[in-house]
């Protein structure tokens, strides 16, 4: 595996592996922050975030995802660094439009506009759970089958109800992860080799399918509350 | 049914007297061209009207003017080979162009295709990752017997699709990073897909990868716009084979 990793391709499956894994992530993330609208006594958001947060397993993946995070953007950092300086006399003249996406021209503004929201999106939620003696919100306790827990419920319903601002910030976000999986998610495949002319149609689709589930299912959960639907 | 005549037509076209000198853009107008003109004869009357008044021709590269050898360049109006799908510049004509309109001509832009002169650059990099390995070693002697070693008819056309390539360069001109990946996919994929490249497969795959790093072409990042600007509409799916053929090579190593 000599030069393996400092070649282009390489580099790119780097991309490909950690941004794939990050989907793995999200998976979860959506499928746990849909119990927000399917239970407005909060009781099942309650117990999945206490799961999480108490779970062992999760407690070594939450580094591991970290530097998934990190190794995504540094790398893309790198290549999109190495990519300006491999045209130093730039067009005069450029119709881009006509050949690619959007999407897939902006991948790594896209993706400084995703990491702008997660950090809005950390400082508002997790900073909370994990350090609550610094927290900037008092967070309440609640009793869920007897088990004493965060009513972390009450902290989300309280900030989407207060502040139409975050609705609209939450919601953009979730916009721009859309946009960023069009590409993102069939490029990973592409990357590690895996697509043909038959396969890239079947992923391109899947990876739009993928985009429209976590644009729209982020999107609802702000939506849900300012519609005056949550507890 | 006659031609129609474009009454006058503005062209911006880049100048630069060698490498080393600074270039720049300048305007110049030609009258009464046929729509049937090609893009490339539209460029020869211009020189003929720039050698009458005595200045310097404008230099581009051209050669079969068939859309075969890959000599033909440009990036016209903003895109590669001019506004047309799946053709070089040499076949390219005016009726795709209005009377009136202001044409951009560049040279390729791309830090491993320097400018020569004009609207010529030099695509020695092409060459040189092709002396990496984009060859089979035969051995001398008497020519082998037609249809000796049998090839499935997919493979067979799938390696004449990608054998296509006429190294013009325009995917590497195009890309946004530019990568030169579409190239190097499709002279590693024609030959890994069949029996008499296999057996280089490995070395061939990371020493084209290696030497086009080395000479600073980009990353690939999936976008596909080398594949809408190659007139031979080589497909990427040559380069997700790329990509595999390089990771099962380095794997085994």
């Amino acid at each position: 595996m000599s030069n393996f990793w400092t070649s282009s391709i390489g580099k790119k499956v780097v991309m490909s592996l950690s941004g794939l894994f990050l989907i793995t992530f999200l998976c979860v993330h959506l499928a746990l922050n849909l119990l927000l609208i399917f239970d407005n006594s909060g009781e099942l958001f309650n117990q999945g975030a206490h799961f999480m947060a108490t779970n062992p397993l999760i407690k070594v993946v939450e580094p591991v995802l970290a530097i998934g995070f990190i190794i995504h953007i540094i790398w893309a950092s790198v290549l999109t660094l190495q990519n300006q300086k491999a045209r130093p006399v730039k067009y005069n003249k450029r119709n881009q439009s006509q050949n690619a996406t959007w999407a897939s021209r902006n991948m790594f503004i896209i993706g400084g506009l995703v990491l702008i929201f997660l950090a809005i999106h950390l400082y508002n939620f997790w900073w909370n759970i994990k350090f609550p003696s610094l927290s900037f919100v008092e967070m309440g306790s609640v009793q869920v089958n007897g088990v004493e827990m965060e009513n972390t419920y009450a902290m989300v319903a309280g900030l989407f109800k207060e502040s139409i601002v975050y609705c609209v910030i939450y919601i953009i976000g979730a916009i721009f992860l859309g946009l960023h999986l069009t590409h993102g998610f069939w490029s990973a495949f592409q990357s590690i080799g895996f697509s043909n002319d038959l396969w890239r149609k079947r992923l391109e689709w899947v990876a739009y399918l993928f985009a429209f589930i976590f644009a729209v299912g982020f999107s609802i959960i702000p939506l849900y509350f300012i519609a005056g639907l949550g507890n | 049914m006659a031609d129609k005549i474009l009454k006058e037509l503005t062209l911006k076209i880049w100048r630069q007297k060698d490498a080393k000198s600074k270039g720049e853009f300048k305007t110049y107008k030609v009258h009464n061209i046929s729509t049937g003109t090609s893009f490339l004869e539209m460029l020869d009357i211009l020189n003929e009207q720039l050698v009458e008044q005595n200045e310097e021709p404008v230099a581009f590269d051209h050669d079969c003017r068939e859309g075969i050898c890959g000599t033909c360049s440009l990036f016209i109006d903003g895109r590669a080979h001019g506004p047309d799908d799946d053709v070089t510049t040499c076949q390219l004509h005016m009726r795709r162009f209005q009377d009136g309109a202001t044409i951009t001509i560049e040279p390729w832009r791309c830090g491993a295709f320097p400018v020569i002169k004009d609207l010529i650059v030099d695509r020695k990099a092409y060459d040189k990752i092709m002396q990496a390995g984009g060859y089979v070693s035969v051995s001398t002697g008497g020519v082998p017997d037609a249809n000796a070693i049998p090839i499935a008819n997919d493979k067979a056309e799938e390696a004449m699709d990608a054998a296509a390539c006429i190294g013009c360069g325009a995917c590497a001109a195009t890309c946004k990073n530019s990568s030169a990946m579409l190239f190097v996919a499709a002279k590693v994929s024609q030959l890994a897909l069949l029996p008499q490249g296999k057996i280089e497969a490995a070395r061939r795959a990371k020493a084209m990868v290696a030497k086009m790093d080395e000479l600073g072409f980009g990353n690939c990042t999936n976008t596909g716009a080398c594949e809408m600007e190659c007139p031979k509409s080589i497909s990427i799916a040559h380069i997700a084979r790329l990509n595999r053929e390089f990771l099962k090579a380095k794997l085994k190593d």
